[in-house]
């Protein structure tokens, strides 16, 4: 009591070092500044200039121009159809079949050499892939000679130069990805929590509606629109494996010829700029649709 | 009360095993609880007692034996289909779902009607005095709350068997002994028949009808929690029921009932729970309650206080003898620290032991 009454009075509050401290800004937030001098000259300065480019077309005209000749040259804006008629499929097929494999892969113990085998089509990149499925995937390549040489087919069948080349290779270079991030949520959830229900009397499947499903909606919807985004922004494989002047020309195709064999940089920046909004708006309504599920975390306990 | 439990008369644990590659984590144990007990097993970490919950839950497979309900063999279902009520340790109630959807799962994958659902739910809500929460998520409870979700989601299902795997180790003191009480309630009013897995011995002593103690996977000793704690029938039973003073000596005679210890240079005297023979390595264990500040003479041996502490009733300490021993020890009156005491007890007091097999068994 005594130290208390003879304290001497306070008479200066905290010094701006403690107030600052006290909202979380110290020496350490210098950390931050060269991550964020990289982010505006690398992102948001082109992003930026893209932007305000797009808005100044090169034959002149009004600022809208270079957008109103998108949405009215049907060999431009049929582009967006043909991009997402490729990569909403594909997205799907790759979490379809990401599922069922990392519900099996979860339990397994050589996780580290599956995730090894799993990331090598990400590291040999979509060209590499393109090439091998053309060989492969050819008139004259294995897989119709193999289905000729059975009979179960007369004529090779066509798999490339069209959809289904672009999309198989899609498929193929997405799957590792989306597989990874979907394993990575599904072995997030405490295993207790379906041993709980098993003990309740829920059978497999009802485990799986029950209470797996509800807990990784929210990790599906962002894996959902990271692969989205991934296959949306497809263009070798579509050069080389589709048919880029038709079914297969997807937007960053258009955006590439205004750019390069037209040289229309404006023009360019402004399909760039109706991609980019094309893939927000995908990605802010999957996003959104997250609302309707619980997002708290997977586990019963508290920390 | 309507939530009325399945009518069986027995479970039977026949010889179970359980294998993890090359360690044997359940040796062939054996076990037969009646309808309406209350069964701990107890034992320390890695001893078994989880392992064999799971197996009974068939959350784990057993590799050798079987397990027995009445006529019915159980351990070759799914654990969806034996029907146990299972408590987990870390409650692993759903996150997702509310508390009355928590409780309403088992009936739910049932298949049975709302109207039933919502009743049962409805007493099972009161009967672990969870009214008013129905509406919240498990992370919005606190501990003693998600604990009682979790036995209320056990036990509406109507489970002939109740299995709790350390239902309290992840709630403070005070609450502990408060869920402890409410545990043993719901069993009075339910009578639900139920298997009881802690490392604590108290626990095991307060709630148990029986008490089954494992140690390396093999059951030690089966019996009343009195049993256990005033005749345990080996050293680590022993030690796990609080002989906290294990004093190691010659067995220098055996007179009628009595077993003559030599502990550094003392005479101890006291009954042998195992057999020994004169000459061979035994141990004397005292409980620490029963160690006492005395004088020189028969089963009194010198020690050297290190620490005191003051317990509101008496005094706890811990002393040394010249030898080596450590012992825990009471007194009504304070002692100096570094002291030389004589610490004694009675003859009835001191349980003699064979010097334990070292390893597995």
């Amino acid at each position: 009591m005594d130290a208390v009454a003879h304290a001497p009075a306070v008479e200066h509050g905290p010094s701006l070092h403690q107030r600052l401290a006290a909202r979380g800004i110290d020496a350490v937030t210098l950390l931050v500044i060269p991550a964020a001098i990289f982010t505006l000259l690398l992102f948001v300065y082109p992003f930026a200039f893209g932007f305000v480019l797009s808005f100044e077309p090169k034959a002149g005209g009004d600022w809208l121009a270079n957008y109103r000749r998108f949405f009215s040259d049907p060999f431009l804006y049929k582009t967006i159809a043909n991009t997402l008629w490729l990569a909403i499929p594909v997205t799907l097929v790759n979490l379809l079949l990401a599922v069922p494999i990392a519900f099996r892969v979860r339990l397994m113990r050589r996780q580290r050499l599956l995730t090894t085998i799993l990331v090598l089509p990400i590291t040999l990149g979509t060209v590499l892939v393109a090439e091998g499925l053309l060989n492969y995937l050819g008139p004259q390549g294995w897989f119709n000679r193999t289905l000729l040489t059975i009979g179960l087919i007369s004529q090779p069948l066509k798999l490339v130069h069209n959809y289904w080349g672009v999309f198989a290779s899609l498929v193929i270079t997405g799957f590792p990805f989306t597989f990874l991030l979907t394993l990575s949520y599904v072995t997030g959830i405490d295993p207790a929590l379906e041993q709980a229900a098993a003990t309740l009397g829920a059978n497999a499947w009802q485990r799986f509606r029950h209470v797996y499903l509800p807990l990784l909606m929210p990790g599906f919807a962002i894996t959902f629109c990271l692969s989205f985004v991934q296959a949306f922004s497809v263009f070798p494989s579509a050069v080389l494996l589709g048919e880029p002047a038709g079914v297969t020309r997807v937007i960053s195709i258009a955006a590439a010829t205004a750019a390069f064999e037209e040289y229309d940089y404006s023009m360019a920046s402004a399909i760039a700029m109706i991609m980019g909004f094309v893939q927000l708006a995908i990605v802010v309504v999957v996003l959104a649709s997250r609302g309707l599920f619980y997002r708290g975390p997977a586990s019963g306990a508290k920390g | 009360m309507t939530i009325a439990l399945s009518q069986f008369d027995e479970v039977r644990l026949d010889r179970v095993s359980r294998d993890f590659g090359a360690l044997n984590a359940l040796r062939d144990v054996s076990l037969t609880i009646r309808r309406g007990e209350f069964i701990a097993l107890l034992g320390p970490s890695g001893c078994g007692k989880s392992t064999t919950l799971n197996c009974i839950a068939g959350l784990l497979p057993v590799t050798g034996g079987a397990i027995w309900l009445d006529k019915n063999r159980v351990d070759t279902l799914r654990p969806e289909e034996r029907g146990f009520g299972m408590v987990f340790q870390n409650y692993a109630l759903f996150p997702h779902l509310n508390v009355r959807q928590n409780i309403g799962f088992g009936l739910k994958m049932r298949g049975r009607p709302k109207a039933e659902i919502d009743r049962k739910v409805d007493e099972a809500l009161d009967l672990v005095r969870l009214r008013g929460q129905e509406n919240k998520l498990p992370g919005q409870l606190s501990g003693g709350q998600q604990q009682r979700v979790a036995i209320a989601r056990a036990i509406v299902i109507e489970p002939p068997l109740v299995l709790m795997d350390e239902p309290l180790s992840n709630l403070d003191a005070k609450l502990r002994l408060e869920m402890r009480a409410e545990i043993r309630r719901i069993h009075n009013e339910l009578g639900a028949t139920t298997i009881y897995v802690t490392h604590d011995q108290d626990e095991a002593l307060s709630l148990a009808d029986r008490i089954v103690v494992l140690r390396d996977g093999v059951v030690r000793q089966v019996g009343a929690p009195k049993e256990l704690y005033e005749a345990p029938a080996h050293f680590d039973v022993a030690d796990f029921m609080g002989f906290r003073n294990k004093l190691k000596g010659q067995v220098v005679a055996i007179e009628g009932d009595r077993t003559i210890l030599d502990v550094e240079g003392a005479r101890i005297s006291g009954v042998a729970r195992e057999r020994v023979s004169v000459g061979s390595t035994a141990y004397a264990a005292i409980r620490s309650d029963d160690l006492e500040v005395g004088e020189a003479g028969p089963n009194a041996i010198a020690a050297t206080v290190d620490t005191i502490e003051y317990r509101g009733r008496e005094f706890v300490g811990t002393a040394h003898s010249a030898g080596g021993l450590d012992f825990v020890f009471r007194s009504h009156v304070p002692v100096e620290l570094g002291s030389r005491i004589h610490l004694r007890t009675e003859d009835e007091r001191i349980l003699v032991f064979a010097e334990p097999v070292q390893g597995r068994q």
